[in-house]
C-alpha cells in the first residue's frame, strides 16, 4: 500500500494489484463490517495506510489473483528486456497489464513443522487463528490448545481469551530464558512490549497451563481433532490436552515466487526466514525495475514494511527518471533510518518465531510431509536414498510439492530433510517457480472459441 | 463459537440441507462458527481435512460453492449460496444442536 501510495503521490501511473477484496496483506488486514468490531491497533494503522492509498491516485484492483509474470528479463538471449507483463484473475476473467517497472509485495506465509496428525481438521495455523479473531471474530474452537513458538502464540492465547473463549492449554517452544534473552530488544520497541506484558498478564491470570519448553508430540482424533498430546522438549511425561481445535505455528516464510520466476538472485538467511531475494540498500533486486519489499522481501516484521516500501518506491521512480536521484536518495535515507528499529525488532521477532532444530528431525516416517499428496517423511527419505538431491528432483521422485498449494506448506520441511541428507539449504535449493503462481480457474483464463479457429499446418510432404 | 454480543445470520445450504451461519464472514469461518470443520477428504490417502491457513494458501479448504471449486477461506457467504462438502463428510443433518454463543461446550 505505501509503495503504490508513495509513486502515485510523485506523479507515477500506478496500478495495486491485491489478492484479497481490500488491502492490507495479513496483519494490516481490513475489518469487516459489521463483524470484527473496534479495530485493534494493527487494524487502525491499516486503515490510515488504506486511506493513504485510497487518497493517493493509485488505481486499486482488489480481488484480483497474479497468476502469470513475463517480461522483464525474460526475453530472448541477447534482447532487450521488455515491459513487466502481470497477468491478473478474478474468478470469471482474466486481464494483462504492462509496465516499466515492477514492486512485488507478496508477504510471507505460515510455517508449522509437520507432527503426528497435523492434518486433522481442527488444526490450523496461528496466523489463521489470528485472522479468524481479527477479521472474522469467529472463534478457532470451544476448547482450544494454542501451540508453537513466538509472540503470535501469546497474541492468539490472549485474543481467545479476550473474545470469551476458552484456552485449555499454552504448549510453548520456547523455554523462559528464551524469552528473557529477547526482552531487550523487544524493549527498544515500548507498545510492543506492553503488547506483550499485557498478553502474558491475560494469559497467567487465566490460570490455564502454560507448558514452557513444551512440544506438540501428537494431536488425535478420527474425523477432527479431540485432542493433543504434549511432552517436554528434554523428554518426560507426555501429557494429554482434551480439545476441538489446535492452533500452532513456528514461524513465517517470505514468499518469493515472483522474484524466483524473474530468476533475481536469492540467498538463505535462516534469521530473514529462509530464501530472501539478494536486496541493495534501496529494496532493488538484482533485475533491472524489480524491487521487493515487505517480509516478502525478508521477514522484518509489519512497523517495517511500509517504509521498505516507500524506499523501493522512491528507488524505482529515480530508475525511472521520474525523480531526481538526489531527491530520491535523501528522501530514501531518511525512511532508512526510520526503518532500522523495527526491522531490528521485527527481525529479533522473527528469530523467536524459528522453531528448535530438532523439531524436523522428531517427524515420525509416516507423518505426511506434503498434504497435498500425502507424501510422508519415509517416502522422501526413500527418495533420497534412491539419488534424489535437490527440492525439484524430490518433487519429481515423489509429487511432494506438486499440489494445489505448490510446495508452500511442504517445502521448508521437506527441504530441512533433504538439507540433512544433502549438506545445506543452499544445495538443496528452491522449488523452481512456474506459471502459474496460484490455482486459477480454467474459466477465468479461457474465451469463447471454436475447433474452426484453430489454424491447422499443411502437413509435411512424406 | 462466535462472539457472544453476534446475532446476524445468513441461509445457507450445505449438502442440500439449510442452515443458518453467522453473515458476514468467510465460508471457512462461517461453517467453524457452527461446528462444521471437515470440509473434504485428501485425494490419495482419504484423509479429513479442513481449513488451515485462512488465507488462501494452504488450499485445503476448497469445496463446491454454487457449483465452482473455490477456497472457503477466501469467499464471503451470501444468502442462498450453496455449499458441497467432498465425499465422507459426516451427514450435515447434525448440526442446529447450536454452538454459538458464549458458554457454549
Amino acid at each position: 500500500m505505501a509503495a503504490a501510495t508513495c509513486a502515485a503521490l510523485h506523479g507515477a501511473g500506478v496500478v495495486l494489484l491485491d489478492e484479497n477484496a481490500v488491502p492490507g496483506g495479513q496483519v494490516y488486514r481490513a475489518a469487516v463490517p459489521g463483524v470484527s468490531g473496534a479495530p485493534g491497533p494493527d487494524a487502525r494503522v491499516g486503515d490510515r495506510l488504506r486511506a493513504a492509498l485510497l487518497a493517493s491516485g493509485a488505481e486499486v484492483r482488489s480481488g484480483q489473483r497474479v497468476w502469470a509474470l513475463g517480461g522483464g528479463p525474460l526475453v530472448a538471449p541477447g534482447a532487450a528486456p521488455a515491459p513487466y507483463r502481470v497477468d491478473a484473475c478474478t474468478d470469471a476473467a482474466t486481464a494483462t497489464i504492462e509496465a516499466r517497472s515492477l514492486i512485488v509485495c507478496a508477504g510471507a506465509h505460515e510455517r508449522i513443522v509437520p507432527f503426528a496428525g497435523w492434518t486433522l481438521p481442527g488444526v490450523m495455523g496461528l496466523a489463521a487463528a489470528t485472522i479468524l479473531l481479527k477479521s472474522q471474530a469467529v472463534l478457532p474452537g470451544t476448547r482450544t490448545v494454542v501451540a508453537g513458538i513466538g509472540p503470535l502464540l501469546a497474541a492468539v492465547a490472549a485474543g481467545i481469551l479476550a473474545k470469551g473463549g476458552r484456552v485449555v492449554g499454552v504448549v510453548d517452544l520456547a523455554s523462559r530464558t528464551d524469552w528473557l534473552r529477547q526482552l531487550p530488544t523487544l524493549a527498544e520497541r515500548p507498545p510492543l512490549l506492553a503488547r506483550g506484558a499485557g498478553w502474558l498478564a491475560r494469559i497467567v491470570s487465566a490460570g490455564l497451563p502454560l507448558l514452557s519448553g513444551h512440544r506438540i508430540v501428537r494431536a488425535l482424533g478420527a474425523d477432527v481433532v479431540d485432542a493433543v498430546e504434549v511432552a517436554p522438549l528434554t523428554g518426560g511425561v507426555t501429557r494429554r490436552l482434551d480439545c476441538d481445535a489446535l492452533c500452532v505455528g513456528h514461524g513465517l516464510v517470505p514468499a518469493i515466487e515472483a522474484t524466483l520466476l524473474y530468476r533475481a538472485e536469492h540467498v538463505f538467511d535462516r534469521a530473514r526466514g529462509g530464501w530472501v531475494p539478494v536486496l541493495d540498500g534501496s529494496q532493488r533486486s538484482t533485475v533491472p525495475l524489480l524491487y521487493a519489499a515487505g517480509d516478502g522481501a525478508g521477514v522484518a516484521g509489519a512497523a517495517a514494511a511500509p517504509l521498505a516500501g516507500e524506499i523501493a518506491a522512491l528507488a524505482a521512480l529515480a530508475d525511472l527518471g521520474l525523480l531526481g536521484t538526489a531527491d530520491a536518495e535523501q528522501a530514501i535515507a531518511v525512511r532508512r533510518g526510520a526503518r532500522s528499529r523495527p526491522a531490528r525488532v521485527g527481525a529479533a521477532m522473527s528469530a523467536m518465531m524459528a522453531p528448535p532444530g530438532d523439531l524436523v528431525d522428531r517427524i515420525p516416517p509416516d507423518c505426511v510431509v506434503c498434504r497435498c499428496e500425502d507424501v510422508t517423511r519415509a517416502e522422501i527419505e526413500t527418495a533420497v536414498d534412491v539419488g534424489a538431491r535437490d527440492l525439484n528432483q524430490l518433487k519429481h521422485f515423489t509429487r511432494c510439492g506438486m499440489g494445489p498449494c505448490q510446495g508452500r506448506m511442504c517445502g521448508e520441511a521437506a527441504a530441512e530433510l533433504l538439507a540433512r541428507r544433502v549438506g545445506s539449504r543452499e544445495a538443496v535449493g528452491t522449488w523452481t517457480a512456474r506459471v502459474p503462481l496460484r490455482p486459477v480457474p480454467m474459466a477465468a483464463l479461457l474465451d469463447r472459441f471454436d475447433y474452426a479457429d484453430i489454424p491447422i499446418p499443411a502437413p509435411a510432404p512424406i | 463459537m462466535v462472539h457472544p454480543n453476534e446475532t446476524a445470520q445468513t441461509r445457507i445450504t450445505v449438502n442440500g440441507v439449510t442452515c443458518d451461519v453467522p453473515a458476514g464472514r468467510s465460508v471457512a469461518a462461517a461453517l467453524l462458527a457452527v461446528g462444521i470443520r471437515k470440509l473434504r477428504e485428501s485425494p490419495r490417502a482419504g484423509g479429513p481435512r479442513g481449513a488451515f491457513c485462512m488465507m488462501g494458501v494452504c488450499q485445503e479448504c476448497v469445496v463446491h460453492i454454487d457449483g465452482h471449486l473455490r477456497q472457503a477461506c477466501m469467499v464471503p457467504v451470501m444468502p442462498g449460496l450453496s455449499i458441497k462438502l467432498g465425499a465422507g463428510t459426516p451427514a450435515v443433518d447434525t448440526l442446529g444442536a447450536g454452538t454459538l454463543g458464549a458458554g457454549a461446550t
